[in-house]
């Protein structure tokens, strides 16, 4: 027989470094925690880098040459400098219309017959400018952006009747982003969109797996705590986490080109505070569910969606209606994207960052709570 | 064995009571038991009897509703020191290496450091498991897997042990090796207790406590059971008529309250006070003879139960006649099916004449599930055929389907609908016309006593009645051919023999049954049997004739069903043995 032994109630080192070793061999031995963990951030972020661009480049235009006179074609020679557009030359409208009904070309620039003789004679010559509006945000930017062409050209050329040059001039210049690049700002929310992917999608996972495949029965009547056992779940998460997001802002540093111009030591302190709630939702949705699949179902709407559609991400906060802004204080994303993409662009600015931080551990705070209140050592419903 | 003098109660449980939310019933009603230090004390019941619900309050991770529950005299939760728990499902983490398990377990039940190569050695001579220290636990077999579960609750030497179910799915040769194992540790004083719904184990135990719906039936030493039933058991040979229609006339007997078939013999449970009748008072012919028989633990569960049931059978009254034919209701040539480099089965060669009970016998994962999945063209063979009521099923396993009726593994019905709904869908699925379907409806009902659970889920079903709406839902459409998986599994006696009455009656109509159990005495209803072990048919034939081979192969004088398989099985192994010496 074995002598007395110690109590086991309090919080034990020991049984909590096997909890991890074995979570570790676990996550080292499903390649599926792997691809969720790595290949799936690196998909999501090239995706983001490469794939989308909010940057209207190389829209595709039709320039309608009803006249060939020199002028003319010094215009069309314009358009086809811009780096806005690809230009296609044609030489009539009806197919310029075919063209936009089939969804070709996004706008038509028609440069009518007398356009030559008009600046011949000294006046302002006059063009027409047809979009898609089927896409409106498109259609205003190749509105815009043709006429600002045009008029470029026609400021060169000696009008009498041209308008007169304010005499104060606007001279925009963009801070922090200069190319106005949206790989600039969307590849830090890809990074957000990564760590709440390994943060709460993984974590919803685990727990639930514990229950379904029978383990947590007989974990459960071993003397470990409940928060060894929570504590077990949480620590290789993090760490994974954050090791993916270690590779995502490296390669957005080295491979996309983005500055990064804040510290490690604020870029590891806003992350690590917003795993917090991350895991805290994920690990809450898996001991209240018990069940893998709803477990990941709840997980993904209740964390990938909303930061996708209402972090600030991909569509700004303040042009949404505003009982919809009001849910948004609600997503810890929220919180994360603003700092994040201060981090690259600007630089450490912790009056904004500390707030935002505080916001995120509260929710962290409040998931852990309710992680704690149903994860009972017991099989009681 | 020594027993120490003293036996001091190392668990026990007074007038415990659980109810679940949602159960109609307390899953325990004022049950009281102990458990002492250096015995086996078994906790035996059927399905739903309430077993696990016990342990798990014991094993502190349920809250009785009345009653104490005491670990050496503490709450159950501050003595998990002292406690090896192994549920179910071993509590195994299948991704990690049988090395890895025990270190788990090992450093969470703080195992000194300095003790944990001696103990480790030591558990994995006694499991035989040292070669497999490096192999997945999840790429164990059945029964490696158990004893690994088991040395995760030996990792220190707990004073209590409270293994649920530790036989359940296992082979014989795996389970009386767990037994031996288990025997040895309460030669340290460990207290255990075993659960189980087998009734073999049941006789083995030092102590056993009946469970049956919430309630203790019997308690005391399992040959105080027994003895209830000493002298009523008589063994009927010789008889000179077909073995079912004769059983199910006996059992229509007063005097006779319970009776299954034993290869070509009876075995009778009499009333008790009934004297021991003449042989002539059978009408069987002049051949027939009575000689006493062995109580076993199960006699004295039905007695408990009041005794068996009747021997006709509702279903089979109101069954059409199927019309007889020469050519096999079931086929299987040469079937085989791979799963990559896998043999699940493996030249699976067999013919059932029509009206016959045919037998797959064998431990899980041996291949039955398999071999019967392909014939009811749930799986496609990779080689071989097989044909069902005549359609071959290559090229018509749509019509093959259609003839059989399927009674799946756990009774597979939908649980969120209601008894009604369930067999309305199964009518549908069938394609009985409307007034068939209702006219079905009706006669099941009134057959399986449904009635007036017509509006229950089907999910909230006593484990019996379940099995009853699954019969029903698989000879709603009066099919030629019935697969039966595993139908018995884990249900009480009582109900066991009701639903083999339903069966004995169905095939003096003309079906024919394909049934597959790893209850042994199960095989002796059936006419032939295989034996499949290992992707294989190691034997086939009639039930009596694969005693015979056992009494050959292992000397005894009157083997049972299980002592066939066990000694089949090991000369299986050998063979393979001495086969893979010859090759290397």
């Amino acid at each position: 027989m074995s002598g007395p032994r110690k109590p086991s109630k309090r919080f034990d080192y020991r049984r909590l470094r096997a909890m991890l070793v074995k979570e570790f061999a676990q996550i080292v031995r499903d390649p599926s925690t792997f691809l969720v963990a790595l290949a799936l951030p690196l998909l999501l972020l090239f995706m983001f880098g490469y794939g989308i661009s909010l940057d209207m480049t190389g829209t595709r235009l039709a320039v309608v040459m009803e006249d060939s006179s020199a002028p003319a074609l010094g215009l069309s020679q314009s358009y086809r400098a811009s780096p806005y557009f690809k230009v296609d030359v044609l030489r009539d409208r009806a197919e310029a219309r075919r063209q936009m009904i089939g969804g070709k070309i996004k706008g038509v620039v028609v440069i009518p017959q007398d356009f030559g003789r008009q600046v011949h004679e000294g006046h302002m010559p006059t063009i027409q400018i047809v979009t898609d509006g089927s896409e409106p945000n498109t259609a205003q930017f190749v509105a815009s952006e043709a006429q600002g062409v045009f008029q470029t050209w026609a400021a060169a050329e000696p009008f009498a009747d041209a308008p007169k040059p304010p005499s104060i001039e606007i001279s925009t210049r963009f801070w922090y982003n200069p190319g106005l690049k949206s790989r600039f700002f969307l590849v830090p929310g890809a990074i957000a969109i990564v760590m709440t992917i390994v943060g709460t999608l993984l974590t919803a996972l685990v727990v639930a797996r514990e229950w379904e495949r029978g383990t947590m029965e007989a974990i459960m009547a071993t003397p470990i705590t409940m928060v060894e056992f929570i504590a077990s779940k949480i620590v290789p998460y993090y760490f994974l986490a954050l090791a993916s997001m270690t590779v995502c802002v490296a390669i957005a540093v080295t491979i996309f080109g983005l500055p990064f111009r804040g510290s490690l030591v604020a870029l590891y302190v806003i992350a690590s505070a917003f795993l917090m709630p991350g895991l805290g939702l994920g690990l809450f949705v898996s001991s209240a569910t018990k069940n893998q699949f709803v477990a990941s179902q709840i997980g993904l709407i209740a964390s990938f969606l909303p930061t996708f559609l209402l972090s600030g991400f991909l569509y700004e906060i303040p042009s949404m209606p505003v009982w919809i802004q009001a849910i948004t204080y609600i997503i810890p994303a929220r919180y994360l994207i603003p700092s994040l993409q201060t981090l690259f662009l600007t630089g450490d600015v912790w009056s904004l960052f500390l707030p935002n931080i505080a916001m995120m551990l509260l929710f962290g705070f409040v998931y852990f709570f309710l992680s704690f209140r149903v994860t009972k050592r017991s099989l009681d419903t | 064995m020594p027993v120490p003098a003293a036996l001091e109660p190392i668990a026990s449980a007074a007038s415990v009571v659980k109810r679940f939310p949602g159960g109609a019933a307390p899953a325990l009603n004022g049950v009281s038991m102990t458990v002492e230090a250096g015995r086996i004390t078994g906790l035996v019941g059927p399905d739903g009897a309430g077993k696990t619900t016990l342990i798990r309050i014991l094993a502190g991770l349920l809250h009785a509703d009345e009653g104490e529950v005491a670990i050496l005299g503490h709450k159950p939760i501050e003595m998990l020191d002292q406690l090896g728990y192994m549920p179910q499902r071993f509590g195994l983490y299948e991704d990690l290496t049988v090395r890895q398990n025990l270190d788990l377990y090992a450093e969470l039940r703080a195992l000194p450091e300095e003790d944990k190569e001696e103990t480790f050695s030591r558990l994995l001579r006694f499991t035989d498991l040292a070669r497999f220290q490096d192999r997945l636990a999840g790429k164990l077999s059945g029964g490696m897997k158990q004893k690994l579960g088991l040395a995760c609750t030996l990792v220190r030497t707990p004073r209590l042990m409270l293994l649920d179910e530790p036989g359940v799915g296992v082979d014989p040769i795996s389970r009386r090796e767990l037994w031996a194992m288990v025997q040895d540790l309460t030669d340290e004083g460990i207290g255990i207790l075993w659960s189980t719904a087998y009734l073999d184990e049941a006789e083995k135990c030092d102590r056993v406590y009946l469970l049956n719906e919430g309630k203790l039936l019997f308690d005391g030493p399992p040959g105080e059971l027994t003895d209830r039933a000493e002298g009523r058991v008589i063994q009927l040979t010789g008889f000179g008529e077909a073995r079912r229609p004769f059983l199910s006339r006996t059992l229509d007997r007063p005097d006779i309250i319970d009776g299954t078939i034993q290869g070509r013999s009876l075995r009778l449970l009499l009333r008790d006070g009934s004297p021991v009748p003449e042989p002539a008072s059978f009408e069987a012919g002049a051949g027939t003879r009575i000689a006493k028989g062995q109580p076993r633990f199960e006699d004295g569960f039905i007695e408990i139960l009041g005794g068996g049931p009747k021997g006709t059978s509702a279903l089979a009254e109101n069954y059409r006649v199927i019309p007889p034919s020469d050519r096999p209701a079931i086929e299987a040539k040469g079937l085989t099916k791979r799963f990559g480099d896998f043999v699940a089965a493996r030249d699976m060669d067999f013919a059932i004449p029509q009206g016959q009970i045919y037998g797959l016998l064998g431990p899980n994962g041996a291949g039955k599930s398999t071999t019967f999945k392909m014939l009811c063209g749930l799986l496609s063979p990779s080689g071989g055929q097989g044909a069902v009521a005549g359609n071959d099923l290559r090229h018509s396993a749509a019509e093959a389907r259609a003839s059989l009726g399927y009674m799946a593994q756990k009774f597979s019905l939908y649980g969120e609908l209601s008894v009604g709904q369930n067999l309305d869908f199964f009518a549908g699925a069938y394609n009985l016309r409307r007034p068939d379907a209702r006219r079905a409806k009706d006669a099941m009902c009134e057959i399986f006593d449904l009635g007036d659970k017509l509006n229950m889920n089907a999910g909230e079903l006593p484990l019996g009645f379940k099995q009853r709406l699954a019969l029903a839902a698989a000879v709603m459409h009066q099919p030629p051919v019935l697969f039966l998986d595993e139908p018995t599994s884990g249900v009480d006696p009582v109900t066991r023999r009701m639903f083999w009455t339903h069966i004995n009656g169905l095939v003096e109509k003309g079906v024919t049954v394909l049934v597959t159990t790893h209850f042994m005495d199960e095989a002796e209803y059936c006419d032939d049997v295989s034996l499949i072990y290992r992707g294989e048919q190691i034997a086939t034939g009639t039930p009596d004739a694969l005693k015979e081979q056992a009494v050959t192969l292992t000397e005894s004088d009157d083997p049972t069903m299980e002592d066939a398989f066990v000694a089949l099985i090991e000369e299986s192994d050998r063979r393979r043995e001495a086969d893979e010496r010859d090759a290397a």
